[in-house]
Parts: structure tokens; sequence; C-alpha cells
């Protein structure tokens, strides 16, 4: 049974590179380069290997700049079919609904997809809210923070990785999951791939040929959310290190540092 | 078997790598570059200067365009003791002009935009993957093995740098030995632009060219070098590495005594540290050329053991630049005759033999073993810096003449062993 899956992907600054203005407490973003969210790759390995296993065809769809292309092509290299890049400058500063809003109207417009995944949040905002109001947007069944995921006659069996367990989850398609990176460790692209996505087409849609869009629910005008303050928050106080010549006296010193802070 | 085959697969994102990709690519060949980096220039380091002429020939105005750092309008030569110094002070019109121009550089923007520069000639650049291997069938390169992964090509090119284990594994290059490569250190060290030119003594983008001898490689055959760059500077070490191994000190703190000694530290004073690498450079001459051509195969750049060290000038990129176009333009004919055995790729050492490149590493080969003296970097340092010092002291007494003084140096090293050293000097 063949199914039609779209991994939605975004760019985030490379966290390993990114420093933060110690003045304004914002992001320094200029000279960072962009990766894709770890998380999205992982919602990618999980259609390869859903597409892999039981056949079918991968679109990865990304709203964002003009360089986000590139992205894309990463994806392609890994062994996406197909992709789309939704990309305007009217979509500059969508919030997460407007964001979810654009994929969803993607997803009708490039589908009928069985499957829509995403990483359960991304590293710059880490909202994890996208995933699941493309599934209200599309009054599609949801399932976030997915593990592993097994197909059934109807649907899927799912992994849902909870705090101290696992639930699983049995759902009828078309659903919206988001991936943990537990069981899907991205695959890296063979040179072959990467030499076939540099060739290979990114389909392109803007706001006038993104069909159905309302652009009055996009960008700075469609985003209820704002940011009020952002902070960088204050370094801890560094610990003590006990280290006397013995164990014994470790131990006393520690007894008598927790008396002295009434911890005992 | 992989489904496609390409012209010429190039192995390496250097500066041999990307300029023989951007050639082959300019003549219409499927070229695929594959860079263990994650991008050209990531992985690869130089003391500094790239010497302008041969690059010049290949893309004519490229410094105009190039991310280089700044172009060399000053030289200097110092000799260290442990706390006294002499320095030479070259600036000269004749250093910047067309044919004479060198350029102090940073790789890993440099390689990057001429990695660039080959991918707007079609070339293929696939980055992030190490070569671990060559396909090998009847005798004849056919290919490269990545990861598992096959890919196929009529020629492949090694440029994979000073310790081409590729060109090992095909018994075209020995390993490498301790005594025949020296290994650099360099940090580069944040200043601003001000603090540079002002310094250094420079404006504008004029840059400083400067090597250390002496005290700084604690008579350890090698020596110290500085380049400065738009906004940082670029200081390191070389050492033979055998002399290292048997030396007292290990390169660190070398490297900490050279930033500490006086005529240095002001030059880093306040800077901020934001990288450091260390990389082997072929310095033993001809004898480390390994054998350039086979069937499907050829070697280029640091791979092919083409440095020029000589002390106050250090070649590689240049000579780099010259293998390149050496082996487009063999690649080139043998394509034409649709035949890549090494009897056809043979051209390419042809061209190299009679090129500048070859041609300055043979005129080279017979300083090395006078490169080799231990008192070119100790005791005559020491000498010369002493008598200099004492030229300028005045103490009452009876003056001493310079003549005296030397003959008093001279004594107290050896007759012998100076005279045999300046015969040495003359049959340069």
């Amino acid at each position: 049974m063949n199914m039609k899956i779209m991994v939605c992907v975004k760019q985030v600054p490379d966290t390993e590179m990114i420093k933060v203005d110690p003045v304004t407490g914002s992001l320094i973003r200029e000279g960072v380069p962009s990766i894709i969210n770890p998380f999205d790759l992982n919602a990618l390995e999980a259609a390869l290997q859903l597409r892999g296993e039981y056949g079918g065809n991968v679109a990865a769809v990304c709203m964002g700049p003009p360089q986000a292309e590139e992205a894309l092509r990463d994806c392609l290299a890994m062994g996406a079919d197909s992709a789309v890049l939704i990309s305007d400058r009217v979509f500059k500063d969508s919030d997460t609904l407007a964001t979810s809003y654009v994929l969803s109207l993607a997803a009708r417009q490039f589908g009928p997809f069985d499957l829509i995944l995403c990483g359960k949040h991304s590293l710059d905002g880490e909202t994890g809210q996208v995933g699941p109001q493309i599934a209200e947007f599309l009054g599609w069944n949801q399932v976030t923070y997915v593990s592993k995921m097994t197909r059934t006659e109807e649907g899927f069996v799912i992994d849902r990785e909870m705090e101290g367990g696992i639930e699983k989850v049995m759902t009828r398609t078309p659903i919206v999951c988001t991936v943990t990176k537990t069981h899907y460790e991205p695959r890296k692209a063979t040179m072959k791939g990467k030499l076939m996505a540099k060739k290979a087409h990114v389909e392109t849609v803007d706001s006038k040929t993104l069909n159905g869009l309302d652009t009055g629910r996009i960008g700075l005008v469609g985003s209820p959310t704002s940011v009020a303050k952002s902070f960088v928050p204050p370094d801890g106080e560094p610990g003590t290190v006990i280290e006397e010549p013995t164990a014994v006296e470790s131990a006393a010193k520690l007894i008598k540092l927790l008396t002295k802070a009434e911890a005992i | 078997m992989s489904d496609d085959k390409f012209d010429v697969i190039v192995v390496g994102g250097g500066i041999a790598g990307t300029v023989a990709s951007y050639l082959l690519a300019k003549e219409g060949l499927s070229v695929v570059l594959v860079e263990r980096g994650n991008f050209c220039g990531s992985k690869n380091m130089t003391g500094g200067r790239l010497y302008a002429y041969s690059l010049e020939e290949v893309m004519p105005g490229f410094a105009n365009e190039a991310p280089v750092e700044r172009k060399v309008f000053k030289e200097r030569i110092s000799l260290l003791t442990m706390d006294q110094s002499v320095t030479l002070d070259v600036r000269s019109p004749k250093f910047a002009e067309s044919g004479n121009d060198s350029y102090v550089v940073l790789r890993s923007s440099f390689d990057r935009w001429l990695g660039e520069k080959a991918e707007s000639e079609g070339a293929m650049i696939v980055a992030g993957y190490r070569v671990d291997d060559l396909i090998v069938r009847d005798d004849k390169v056919c290919g490269i093995i990545s990861n598992g992964e096959e890919m196929d090509a009529d020629v492949v090119v090694l440029a994979d740098g000073v310790n081409s284990l590729l060109a090992e594994k095909l018994g075209m290059k020995k390993p490498l030995r301790p005594e025949h490569v020296a290994v650099g250190v360099k940090e580069v060290i944040q200043l601003t632009r001000g603090e540079i030119d002002e310094r250094f003594g420079l404006s504008g983008d004029e840059g400083c060219a400067w090597s250390f001898f002496g005290a700084n490689t604690d008579g350890i055959q090698g020596g110290g070098f500085l380049y400065t760059n738009k906004d940082s500077i670029s200081i390191g070490l070389t050492c033979n590495l055998q002399k290292l191994s048997e030396g007292s000190k290990p390169l660190m703190q070398l490297m900490n005594d050279f930033q500490s000694h006086p005529v240095v530290a002001p030059l880093v004073k306040g800077g901020n540290l934001i990288e450091y690498s260390a990389h082997l450079e072929p310095e033993a001459g001809a004898k480390m050329i390994p054998q350039l051509y086979g069937n499907g195969v050829l070697v280029i750049g640091d791979a092919a053991g083409l440095t020029l060290n000589l002390g106050h000038k250090v070649r590689g990129m240049d000579l780099a630049v010259i293998s390149a176009q050496c082996a487009a333009q063999a690649i080139l004919e043998a394509k034409s005759r649709e035949d890549f055995t090494a009897s056809s790729l043979r051209k390419y050492k042809d061209l190299l033999d009679v090129s500048s490149a070859i041609q300055n590493i043979e005129a080279r080969d017979k300083y090395l073993e006078f490169m080799e003296n231990p008192l070119l970097y100790n005791a005559y340092p020491l000498m010369i810096v002493d008598m200099l010092a004492r030229l300028f002291v005045v103490k009452g007494g009876r003056a001493q003449t310079i003549f005296d003084d030397i003959l008093k140096n001279i004594e107290a090293l050896g007759k012998n062993q100076i005279e045999n050293d300046f015969k040495a000097v003359k049959k340069l």
C-alpha cells in the first residue's frame, strides 16, 4: 500500500556556533551557518524508512527564505522524492499559527497525503506547536513525541515517548506525527544522492501561487503571538568541590557544610 | 559497479584539487571533487602566503575577487636569541608589482572561494565524504570508494594532501618519515585592523610577512612565521619532526616561548586566539616526490611532495597550482585520445619536469644538507645577534674593533667548523 508522506523541515541557526548578545539578550544570527532542524531530519528518516518498508513517496516541504532551498536539497540528497519551498517576503515574522496555516495549505495543494511528519520541536523556537496546529487546520488525528511507527491495516501503531514510559497508540490515517530522535537516526546522504540533489528540481511557491491563501493570516498581521522579552539566564553559583585526603574526612566536611546550610 | 561514470574524480579540495577541477570543468569534462571536510578549505592550513604568479595565469586578476587577507608590502626577517634580536625590514613597491605580488590568505575562506569558482565552471563538489579507497581493476584505477559507495571515473586525481594515504595504498608513495617532514603549528590571533596597522606599520590592504630564526626553535631545524591578515595575525613555528622528537621541548612549549619573546610579545598582546591548527609539510626535496602518474591516476599538490621551504620563502600553494595546471593539460590530452593509461598520463610528469616547480625543488636539493647544520639554528644566530648588539654598546675603556670581535667569536666556535661551513656556503 503506497503512502504519500509530507515531511516539514525548517532551517535553524547552528546552535554550536550561536552566541547571545550579552547586552540586548538577543541571538546573534549574523554569520551563523544554518542547519536543518535536527528533529526534522529524524522525521525525514522515519518517512524514508516507512517508504522503504511499505512503498510510496516522500515530499519535503519548507517555509523559509530563498536560501532554505539548500536544506531541501539536503533532503533530496538523503532520498526525498520531491521538494517544495514556500517562500515569500510576506511570510516574514510569521509565528507558529501562521506557519502551520501555510503548511496546511501546502499539504492540501501538494497532497493528498496519508501522513505528515514533523520534528518534535525546533531547536530555535522549541515550541513544538507547528505539527499539532497543522493537524488542527486539516482536521486530522495527531500524535506527538513519536519514537516508532508500525503500519497496520487501517493506520499505524505508534510508540509515543512519554516521561517514564512508552504509550502505544493506534490511529487511522491521515495523521500528523511529530518525531523524536530515539529510533530514527538520520542516514547520511550518499555521494550520488548529493550529486543528484544538486541538479534536482525544487518546486517553489509564493503567496500568489499558494492556493487559498488569506494574506491576513500570515506574517506579522496573522501572528497573534509576539516575543515580549528575551533574556539570558544568569549563571548559577559554582558548586563546591569536596576533596579531602580521605573519604572519612570528605564525608565529615560534607555533613558540616550541609548542617551549616541547614539542609539536614 | 556504479551506474554513472565521470571523466575525472578529484580527491581533496585544497588549492591543487580545486584548481584542477576548475580547469577541467572549464574545458567541458565532467568533474566530481570529493572533499572530506564540510566544504573546500575547511580542513586546510597554510602558514599564510600565496605567491600569486601561477594562480594569476589560471585566473587573471583573481586577487580582486578572491577573499585574500592582505597584499604583502613588507618583508621582515629576524634572528632571535633568548633576549636579543636583529631584524631586517624590507619594504619595496616591487613586492606589489604584478607577477611579483603575494597575498596572505586564510584557507577556509580562500579554498572555499576556489571551490565555488570550480563549481561555476560546472565541477560538482561533494563535501563531507572521505575517500577510503580506490577502485582498481586490471591494474587501472577506475574510481573511488567512500563509506562503501563506489563512483567510477576515467581518471582519479589524488590531491589529498601531504599524507596521501591513497597514493601510499597504490604503492606510488612511501610512508612519510619523521626526518622528511616538518610539523607546523599556527595560531590565528584576532586583533583590530587598527592595532595591526599600527603594530606593523601598515595601511589599507598592506600586509607584512615575517620569518624568525634562532632561539624560537630551540636549536631545532625550522623557523617561525608571522603573517598579517585583515583583522588577525597568523603566527606559528615549523620544526623538523624528527629533530623535534629528539629535542627537549614540546612544540607547544616552543610556541609559548616564541610568543613571549620580547620581539613577538608586543605584536600579539591583547589578541584573542580564534584558531589553532597543525600540519605536516614535506621538506626533503625531490626525494619526497612520489610516482606522479599511473594507469588512471595522477598525484598533485602536497600529495606530490611539491613544497619548497627556503626559510624566508615558504612555497607550496603556488606549486600546487602549477601541478594542477600540468595535470589538467595531461588529462585533456588523454581525453582527446580516450587513453588513460600510464603511458598516456605520463604527459603530466613531462610537463611538471620542465615547469618551474620541479626545477626550483631540484635546485633547492643541494641546500638540504647544508640546512640540516644545527649551528644554523643556534650558534650562528647567537653569534650574529651578539656581535651586532655589541656594536651599539658604549661602556668606557678601550673599544674593541668589530674585526677583533669576529675573530674572538670564530675562535669560540672552532675555526675548522666555520671554515667547513663557509666552504659549504661557497659551494651553493
